[in-house]
């Protein structure tokens, strides 16, 4: 480059020469250089900021395309990916506490049927109604020629059933994969899963939804995707499910009785080990609801859960564990039993005559109304209340069953003192087996709530306190006084010491009053008493002995018998060793009149 | 020595050009694969849930039960039950299998004995 200096020479002396000034020469040719000086990086950063912006065009052309094809492209999977979040399209399966299968998914197809398409459409209405039987083949032509031009012929169909349609051999005839909800069981644990049925139907695809039971509560669980496809695990043992659907049935049987209910629960925790309501559905093939009549007549009705009956002298125990819980009274303290009790018009009987008076032990032991009612009185309604509400028998269970915030006890519209006296004894208030056996749970756990759950737990559950350690103790002992010498003589299992309570209590007529010869007999027991471990539940609805010259209608002799098998069959099977029972200590001697 | 680079550099782009379309053709081939095995995954996950149901369903408690009740005279197999728990010190002890004596060693005091 060359450099033209600031002060030629030339200028400098012609400048002289005429007068003028030489420094404007020089401030003239530095304006100059800088002048050029200012054109040359305008030129270059013009050029810089034309590059730049090139480039972000080019940046957002790129970005933009990229967009616009992810955005009109098809979704798919990612198939180069080398380990991926797997996305399960399929509904989970459920399993019970040991790992076994209790629902799972097949995968079918489904029948449909395009008629423009078709050839022979007479023929093929023949031979699919020979194919099933339950279509009719005229209701197929009918459809077959109408205007529709898709029809669902069948939603499930059997791959042998689905050859027999290939011979057909008609074009118009098409099939759609399906998923399909499958119970192996069959009949156990009918109640507990539900069932499940179709929602949103494609050709392709249907969406596979929980109608009840725990698929219905589990739904959103069962069909999450992020998930995959992770397993439901019950609280439900199957082997014990199946001894206890086994026994329970025999014993409904044997006792004519038209239903039947037990309820298996871990006292600590609360899990539903086994729940059995007869009869039962097969949920494969779920039967429709009832549209008319008693729902209670249904299969679909789960007396467990849904069932609120009164339950009669079972609640008992709750008034003499309050008593005892708040000092009033102890195991042998004596009891005014002298009847029949006067409150007002009404009268309370006993069964038979007890005399004067009885041992609190004993009121519960021979099962004494009249004894109860006096304790009740004592404790008083709102205490009554309160401590039936602390075990929960005055709301619905918290049971993950669709159907259980439905099932809600039937209280008093009014909580009088004859309620009070009535309620002590198991009348005026129903509540289902499942309440039944939380509530004991509750008390001779140790005296800890706990609340039914079905989920499988790990370790103890347990609520807040109902009643102290000493009370449980005592009624655990009091319970196992009723079998060894009380009402429920034939609930002795040798080796498991069960104490329990019988509770009979007339079937109320849907119009007021109550049967004379209709009955819910039921034994809620716990087992080992003096260790408890497991309460176990048994309901028996209008059972009749008649080995007898009469026939005989009392727990006793109905479900105490049933329930004393179903210890002896699924005891074992929980691990439960035979054991001698301990003797009891000496500061609690019970005492006998 | 500027035309020896422009070999070198020539000859460096051809070798790259091979390695790139070897390359690429190698990961078709591998894409392939990994598409066919996933194919291959998920019919074996079918099949194991048709095999799992199936092995559920024979295997439910109510055929359990009939098949043991037709071949009772065989099995002789019954319902648990209480009496059935043992204890391990019911259990007597193995008997060891005594290895007979060939050479008899004679012991102090037998020999004091015959003294």
């Amino acid at each position: 480059m060359t450099r033209i200096p600031l002060r030629p020479l030339a200028h400098i002396l012609r400048a002289r020469e005429n007068g003028e000034n030489p420094d404007v020469i020089e401030r003239e040719n530095i304006r100059a250089r800088h002048e050029a000086m200012h054109d040359k990086s305008r030129l270059r950063s013009e050029g810089r900021l034309l590059v730049l912006g090139v480039f972000f065009f080019c940046v957002f052309i790129v970005i933009g395309v990229r967009m616009g094809t992810l955005a009109a492209s098809e979704p798919r999977e990612p198939s180069v990916a080398a380990t991926g979040a797997h996305i399960a399209a399929g509904r989970a399966d459920i399993l019970d506490r040991n790992g076994r299968i209790l629902a799972t998914n097949l995968t079918t197809h489904a029948l449909y049927a395009q008629p423009p398409i078709m050839i022979d459409k007479e023929r093929a209405a023949r031979e699919l109604a020979a194919i099933f039987p339950d279509l009719d083949e005229k209701t197929l032509v009918r459809q077959f020629s109408g205007p529709r031009k898709f029809i669902w012929v069948r939603k499930k169909i059997s791959p042998e059933q689905m050859q027999a349609v290939h011979d057909i051999g008609d074009p118009g005839l098409l099939f759609g994969p399906r998923e399909m909800r499958l119970y192996p069981n069959g009949r156990l644990a009918a109640h507990i899963l539900g069932g499940a049925s179709f929602g949103r139907e494609g050709v392709e695809s249907a969406e596979v939804i929980g109608v009840a039971g725990v698929e219905k509560t589990f739904d959103d669980y069962l069909r999450d995707p992020a998930l995959d496809g992770q397993p439901l695990q019950l609280s439900i043992d199957m082997t014990i499910q199946a001894a206890a659907r086994e026994v329970l049935y025999g014993g409904m049987k044997l006792m004519n009785a038209k239903g039947a209910a037990a309820v298996l629960m871990d006292v600590h925790t609360g899990e539903v080990i086994s729940m059995v309501s007869l009869p039962d559905f097969d949920p494969n093939t779920r039967p429709r609801v009832l549209i008319e009549g008693d729902a209670s007549d249904s299969p679909l009705f789960n007396r467990a859960v849904q069932g609120v009956y009164e339950l009669g002298s079972v609640f008992k125990i709750f008034a003499a564990a309050q008593a005892l819980d708040i000092g009033l009274v102890n195991p042998s303290t004596m009891v005014n039993t002298k009847g029949p009790l006067r409150w007002g018009k009404y009268r309370i009987r006993d069964f038979h005559n007890y005399g004067p008076q009885l041992s609190m032990t004993d009121v519960v032991v021979k099962s004494s109304n009249i004894g109860t009612a006096h304790v009740a009185m004592q404790i008083g309604a709102k205490r009554q209340r309160e401590f039936l509400g602390s075990l929960g028998l005055l709301e619905a269970t918290s049971i993950e069953l669709i159907e259980a915030p439905g099932a809600k006890p039937l209280l008093p519209p009014k909580w009088s003192e004859l309620s009070t006296m009535t309620i002590s004894y198991g009348h005026g208030l129903s509540a289902s087996p499942l309440h039944l056996a939380s509530a004991y749970a509750s008390i001779l756990n140790g005296g800890f709530r706990v609340k039914p759950t079905l989920q499988r737990q790990n370790g103890k559950r347990l609520g807040d306190t109902v009643v102290s350690e000493r009370t449980s103790s005592q009624m655990r002992s009091i319970l196992r006084q009723v079998v060894v010498r009380g009402t429920a003589s034939f609930g002795e299992v040798e080796g498991y010491a069960v104490g329990g309570k019988t509770g009979t209590a007339d079937k109320p007529k849907p119009r007021g009053g109550y049967y004379k010869e209709k009955v819910i007999a039921t034994f809620a027991s716990v087992f080992p008493a003096h260790d408890p471990k497991y309460v176990l539940v048994v309901t028996l609805d209008e059972p009749v002995e008649t080995s007898g010259s009469k026939p005989r209608r009392t727990a006793g002799w109905t479900s105490v018998p049933v329930a004393a098998e179903m210890i002896r069959r699924i005891a074992p099977l929980l691990g439960l060793r035979p054991e001698v029972e301990p003797v009891q200590p000496t500061g609690v001697t019970l005492t006998s009149n | 020595m500027r035309s020896f680079f422009y070999v070198i550099s020539a000859l460096t782009v051809i070798g790259l050009a091979f390695w790139a379309y070897q390359e690429n053709y190698k990961t078709q081939r591998s894409i392939k694969d990994v598409s066919m095995l996933q194919h291959q995954i998920g019919a074996s996950r079918e099949r194991l849930s048709v095999l799992r149901a199936e092995w559920a369903y024979l295997n439910r408690p109510e055929r359990l039960r009939e098949l043991t009740e037709i071949n009772y005279d065989r099995l002789g197999l019954l319902p648990l039950s209480p009496e059935q728990f043992g204890k391990i010190d019911q259990v007597s002890f193995p008997t060891p299998d005594f290895v007979p004596i060939v050479n008899p060693v004679d012991v102090s005091a037998e020999l004091e004995d015959a003294q």
